[in-house]
């Protein structure tokens, strides 16, 4: 899983590159099942990309103002890809579903909703959000949905890059200064209880993956497990120990945060009728 | 007695290493080459230099703000796409420009400082506000079209450090300016809405646009060593002049109107004339006064002292490395 230089992170050939645009020019049409799916992962980027986004102008030192633009592009385009697709299903377009959902409509989790804080906050946030999305998208580079492999394929390879980003700077803030260590530690305090979660089943997912489309997520846990443990115990960080918060799942039980997410996100394209151009 | 011989021995040696370095410099600017980091220059053309780059360098920082206040709420995620990726660009432009001007012997930390203590300036249309998703569109025509029609000819700029980093930054204003030009293409054949909010864009951004190019040659007393310098090529007004040219047909293609009823082709001239523009209005906001200066620097300082915790770690960090490897060398001469 490491960077290597010359292995861009953020461009792919003009041979593989693909667009939101080219999954609807190809027709792909996804089942409503499959749509549901790519709406999990999809609204996962999308609220990463919007809290993400808003660090632009404001990182601690100004090359990080274009690391985490490049991280909040990355995972727009995730978003873009996949919320084309599940729009595919029901004739809407990646704008529909961003700007004309409500709350209740979106599939999120309660992790990539949470508040940026200071900037531990934010890189425990981005540590187990990566290493979670890196070891998704690795297995569904062999999903029997071929759009959703081809997603991850590409994805996987930005995601290397957002790890090696999270890993390096948790080592730095948690190895660093006192303070920046309290800092990291009490920014992954805030953040663990929305880890369980990422790893919970469902029906859905259960069915999917099944038919070898979904990567069932409680699979996931002894790699993600396996990875970050090194990661923070190098960084003189430790585990915590706090349960799982309740009521996490991707059916209706979200958080706070979302809704102020959506206004912002949506303030100005519902002061418009849907199907507006911009 | 040697002494004081030996002093004057290397003052005459001092006096005439920089006779000859005026000399060579001369020749070069005569020539229309390139002077390069190690090569004897005068204090004041380094001087004019650094205060000229550092300059443009917090004017990409600062102009971050505009358009960074548009990101979380862009209408569509191509367009959000876009624009982040463009904030982006200007951090970078940022970065090499504080680097081509750290060749020149100041500090980026240094000039940092400036920009945060008020002593430095940036370009001060990044003292009006992005009020509307229009105004993103209007920023990138008509701000970065002025910024690149001041910019492109830096690009052959005397110094090669900053000449350098003006071909990239100018590749990707221009890309910057289409992005601009396309919101409000949009925004003009879209709804009445739309196409009012393009207008109110324009019509705010083009005398603050126009006024980028600086005060009129009369009143530009730096201008002239700059240009004997070659750093710059063409004065404030000549500028002035090509982008109005330059902008009042693409205007007319985007059927928006331009906020200037003495606007007219001067057949004669050969150029479009134009109106007196608010030099009260630009002096004022130069000084402090404009709609957002004290919010644009404070948004600067606050990024900066949130972070300053975040740099000391880094610092720590690659400290601590640097013991534990020379640790771990001592330790092997030990063990061998």
């Amino acid at each position: 899983m490491s960077f290597t230089a010359g292995d861009s992170a953020t461009k792919i050939s003009a041979g593989n590159a693909i667009t939101p645009e080219d999954i609807i020019a190809a027709g792909a049409k996804a089942p409503e099942d499959v749509a549901t799916y790519a709406m999990y992962l999809g609204d996962d980027a999308l609220m990463l990309a919007q809290r993400l986004g808003h660090w632009i102008s404001r990182a601690p030192e100004m090359e990080e103002d274009v690391a985490l633009a490049n991280i909040a592009q990355d995972q727009l385009g995730h978003a873009r890809f996949l919320l084309s697709y599940a729009g595919s299903a029901w004739d809407q377009t990646e704008d529909d579903l961003a700007y004309f959902r409500t709350e209740e409509q979106f599939r999120s989790c309660r992790l990539v909703e949470q508040e940026n804080g200071d900037f531990g906050q934010t890189i425990a946030r981005q540590l187990i959000f990566s290493l979670y999305q890196y070891e998704l998208f690795t297995r569904l580079m062999d999903s029997a949905d071929e759009t959703l492999a081809s997603v991850a394929a590409k994805a996987v390879k930005e995601v290397t890059y957002h790890v090696d980003h999270a890993a390096q700077w948790t080592l730095r803030l948690g190895d660093g200064t006192d303070e920046s260590h309290r800092r990291m530690q009490e920014g992954l305090y805030y953040m663990w209880p929305y880890v369980d979660e990422l790893f919970n089943d469902d029906d859905l997912l259960r069915d999917l993956s099944e038919r070898g489309i979904a990567v069932l997520p409680s699979t996931l846990r002894e790699s993600f497990d396996a990875r970050i443990e090194p990661i923070l115990e190098q960084a003189t960080l430790t585990v915590p120990d706090v349960p799982g918060a309740w009521g996490g799942d991707r059916s209706g039980n979200f958080s706070e945060h979302r809704g102020h997410i959506l206004a912002e996100m949506q303030v100005l394209a519902r002061q418009f009728p849907q199907g507006v151009t911009w | 007695m040697s002494t004081t011989s030996q002093h004057s021995d290397a003052a005459v040696a001092d006096i005439e290493a920089e006779r000859a370095g005026q000399q060579r410099f001369d020749e070069i600017i005569a020539a229309d080459s390139r002077i390069e980091p190690r090569d004897w220059m005068p204090a004041g053309y380094r001087k004019t230099l650094v205060r000229q780059i550092s300059q443009h360098a917090h004017s990409e920082i600062i102009g971050m703000q505009p358009e960074a206040n548009w990101i979380t709420r862009a209408p569509s995620l191509k367009r959000k796409m876009i624009l982040m990726a463009k904030v982006q660009d200007e951090a970078g432009h940022g970065l090499y420009l504080y680097s081509a001007a750290e060749t020149l012997g100041t500090s980026r930390e240094e000039m940092v400082q400036q920009l945060l203590s008020g002593k430095a300036k940036y370009s001060s249309i990044f003292n009006y506000p992005a009020r509307s998703w229009a105004d993103v569109g209007a920023i990138g025509w008509l701000v970065d079209g002025a910024a690149i029609q001041n910019q492109v000819p830096l690009c052959r700029a005397s110094y090669a450090p900053y000449g350098r980093a003006m071909v990239r930054v100018c590749k990707e204003e221009s890309f910057h300016q289409r992005q601009g030009w396309e919101i409000l293409l949009e925004l003009s054949n879209g709804t009445p809405e739309q196409k009012q909010m393009a207008q109110d864009a324009v019509n705010r951004f083009y005398g603050p646009a126009l006024q980028m190019f600086g005060p009129p040659d009369d009143d530009s007393p730096n201008s002239q060593q700059s240009m004997a310098w070659n750093i710059k090529r063409f004065s404030n007004d000549e500028l002035r002049q090509r982008f109005v040219d330059m902008i009042v047909p693409q205007a007319e293609a985007l059927g928006l109107t331009l906020p200037d009823p003495d606007l007219k082709w001067n057949e004669e001239r050969g150029h479009y004339d134009f109106g007196e523009l608010d030099w009260d209005e630009f002096m004022s906001v130069i000084k402090g006064n404009g709609p957002c200066n004290v919010q644009r620097m404070q948004h600067r300082r606050e990024a900066h002292e949130n972070g300053a915790w975040v740099r000391e770690a880094a610092a720590a960090y690659a400290e601590k490395q640097a013991r534990r490897q020379q640790d771990a060398a001592d330790a092997h001469l030990i063990g061998a």
